[in-house]
């Protein structure tokens, strides 16, 4: 009885794990696929797909059969025995012995394929030169299927990439310093109007950024300002300041009361306290909003294409781009994606516990 | 409060004046304002110079970064060289005016802004009343956008919070739960943009022909099924449901995070007595799990629900809104800066806000449930 309840036991801890694993693969699966394919050279990509990197049964051409003239390409050809047409060579025989015939080409050729189905290893031709091409800036040339060389303009995604860096650091920064100040004025200064302005940032938390594209876009074309970096800071400042305002005060009005009435009798002023006092206590709220407005910001496409567009573009834009002008050439499109992922899982995934911080304080925002 | 005594100043004399109304106002602007100035300039300045990029980059952080807490600290500097008594009047204002000026420029105004936009027509010239709400309403590309955004939000929100729900209760019995929690998470870092590239490769189609080997992991799927490969991205309605799969694999983490702190939250001790009632597993989850985290579960979907309303990357890049798979997002981008129709776009943008103000009052609601400090 009791051994019974045990493997009972034993096995819904088997099948616990089993559906979790299955899951996992499925989510890594994707992933999995375009990292891969990041490092195949163009020729394979085009070819074959990347799950081929690993051992498996493929046909592996051993020789080749050229007819002579005598033969008649446009009647039965008569090969190894079997008398098949020139369209059914091109689609392929497979001999008694396992072997594959194939027509190599068109009828002028008059060339077969002879392939046998052997176990291929691991495949050792992987490259870095897809990341090359598409970092640089200058023209690329690669190989298509047919072994053809293709050259094209490069999509710097290098300087996108800086790009990017200069619109996340003081785009982060900017809000949460902002957001500090404000946050620190509602949670503990007294004035005029301090209720009807929070409970409107509570009510502007949710609202979509659509509403501000059209308007403040008006506003970048008067000043001149679209396409710059400046524009970028303050529209991200913008729609991020209510969620960090509403987060760093619910944070900065549970500091200690006594802790702050304490310093206020020394005679230190407002700015003194919340430099001196404020921002160091806080910096455990301040590191975690960091971490999603940079997150956000980096994955950010829409904001990014509006106010940046083709100028000082980011790497989700360039990317975007790249999937719009050359759709079929995945060496590109997986080394760039992967350029595009790397700092932000690197962020994600050394920094995951602020993160899930951050994240729980902030589910209120869509 | 620090300030306890919320003296009002003497409406007489011009500093009492000045300190009341046109002082706040002028110093909730002044700090943007200059702000804005100074960086402006130097960002003309840097813009012209021919410095490598990694400089201008580099130059462009300190600048933005160091100029803002500057502006600070001048803007407080000359707030106390006034008397002490209008000082302590103005100095709020240094802390919240610049972050109430930019709300105000990039939220609170725009929505007046699009609002009287919407019912102007296309330049935003001349007043035309209700037409392009008529449009919003009628047309059938956006009856089509708003039938993909609810197929968006019915399914990405259940499937994201129901698999997170899963993944967290089995993930919450197992030694291995960080890795397997950690691995469900990781699509939260990755873009849409970078999403949609990682699932346009799973689904892509080669078509057919001699030698031809699919090169999508889905096309191959079917093939080893002794299927044909279809172009999926294609295919209307269903070519929906394949973007939808993209939001689950990138929202499901997110629900799985939430959902499993509060789940662990749920004190062992009920849970015991349940089972020694005779619980069975369903039971206990129906009857005593749920119950405990319905606050989260209702802050969780709405999140995901407002993501899903607001869906534009992932359409973008992997459509275009093409093949049926419009959203209400992308028809927005689309009438704004393709079409350059401002009166629609308006009107859509409009209609977007109002699909959240349901979110926006509850979250008023909860806000003034839980206001002490106030």
């Amino acid at each position: 009885m009791a051994k019974s309840a045990k493997s009972k036991q034993r096995s819904s801890k088997f099948w616990t794990n089993f559906v979790l694993i299955m899951i996992c693969i499925i989510w890594m699966v994707p992933i999995l696929g375009i990292l891969i394919t990041s490092f195949r050279p163009s020729e394979d990509i085009f070819k074959t797909g990347w799950w081929n990197v690993f051992p498996h049964k493929e046909d592996v051409e051993v020789d080749r059969i050229v007819l002579d003239d005598s033969v008649d390409v446009d009647g039965p050809i008569e090969i190894e025995g079997v008398t098949k047409t020139f369209e059914e060579w091109r689609q392929g025989i497979t001999m008694d012995d396992g072997r594959l015939i194939t027509w190599y080409g068109n009828k002028r050729t008059r060339t077969l394929v002879v392939s046998d189905r052997q176990w291929v290893g691991f495949a050792t031709d992987l490259t870095f030169k897809n990341y090359k091409d598409v970092i640089g800036g200058k023209t690329i040339s690669y190989k298509d299927a047919q072994g053809q060389t293709i050259t094209r303009i490069g999509n710097n995604l290098g300087g996108a990439f800086l790009n990017s860096l200069a619109v996340t650091i003081p785009g982060t920064i900017i809000p949460i310093l902002i957001a500090a100040f404000a946050a620190f004025g509602f949670a503990w200064l007294n004035f005029p109007g301090r209720n009807i302005i929070f409970t409107i940032i509570v009510a502007i938390l949710v609202v979509p950024l659509q509403i501000a594209l059209v308007p403040v876009l008006k506003d970048y074309v008067a000043l001149g300002l679209n396409g710059t970096f400046l524009g970028i800071w303050l529209a991200h400042a913008g729609f991020g300041l209510p969620l960090a305002t509403y987060l760093l005060f619910n944070y900065i009005s549970t500091l200690p009361r006594e802790l702050l009435e304490s310093a206020f009798i020394d005679g230190a002023s407002n700015f003194t306290i919340f430099v001196k006092l404020i921002l160091p206590l806080s910096v455990p709220a301040l590191a975690s909003f960091a971490i999603f407005q940079f997150l956000w910001l980096w994955n950010d496409y829409l904001v990014a294409l509006v106010f940046l567009g083709e100028k000082n573009q980011t790497v989700t834009i360039a990317v975007a781009q790249l999937v719009g002008e050359k759709g079929q050439d995945w060496h590109l499109m997986t080394s760039a994606a992967f350029v595009s992922m790397i700092l932000p899982l690197v962020v994600f995934l050394g920094l995951q516990r602020y993160f899930v911080r951050g994240l729980m304080a902030g589910s209120v925002k869509g | 409060m620090l300030n306890t005594s919320n003296t009002n100043p003497e409406k007489t004399g011009f500093l009492g004046w000045f300190s009341s109304t046109l002082g706040q106002i002028l110093i909730s602007l002044f700090v943007p304002a200059i702000t804005f100035f100074v960086l402006y300039q130097g960002y003309m300045f840097l813009s012209k110079a021919n410095a490598p990029q990694i400089v201008q980059v580099i130059v462009a952080i300190v600048w933005g970064v160091g100029g803002v807490a500057l502006l600070y600290v001048v803007a407080n500097w000359l707030v106390l060289k006034l008397p002490k008594k209008y000082s302590k009047v103005l100095q709020p204002f240094v802390f919240v005016g610049p972050a109430v000026a930019i709300m105000a420029w990039f939220l609170v105004i725009p929505v007046i802004r699009t609002l009287i936009g919407s019912f102007r027509d296309r330049l935003g010239n001349d007043f035309v009343a209700f037409e392009n709400y008529k449009f919003v309403f009628t047309d059938p590309r956006m009856l089509e956008t708003f039938r993909n955004n609810l197929l968006w939000l019915v399914f990405g929100t259940f499937f994201s919070v129901a698999l997170g729900l899963l993944i967290a209760l089995l993930a919450d019995r197992t030694k291995a739960e960080v890795i397997y929690k950690s691995i469900i998470f990781v699509p939260m870092a990755i873009s849409f943009v970078g999403a949609g590239v990682i699932w346009k490769f799973m689904y892509t189609y080669k078509g057919t022909g001699i030698g031809i080997q699919e090169i999508g992991l889905i096309n191959a799927i079917v093939i080893a099924l002794g299927g044909t490969p279809q172009p999926w991205l294609n295919i209307t309605p269903w070519n929906n449901f394949l973007l939808i799969v993209i939001m689950i694999w990138l929202q499901t983490g997110y629900a799985m995070v939430i959902l499993s702190s509060a789940i662990k939250g749920v004190p062992s001790e009920l849970l015991e007595a349940g089972r020694i009632d005779g619980a069975t597993e369903t039971r206990a989850f129906f009857s005593i799990i749920i119950p405990y985290i319905k606050g989260t579960l209702i802050t969780v979907t709405t999140t995901i629900v407002i993501f899903s309303l607001k869906t534009f990357d992932i359409v973008r890049v992997m459509t275009g809104g093409n093949n049926g798979t419009n959203v209400i997002a992308n028809e927005f981008y689309l009438q704004s800066f393709s079409y350059n129709h401002a009166g629609r776009a308006s009107a859509i943008a409009i209609v977007l806000l109002l699909f959240v103000t349901p979110i926006i009052i509850y979250n008023l609601r909860q806000f003034n449930k839980e206001r002490k400090g106030f």
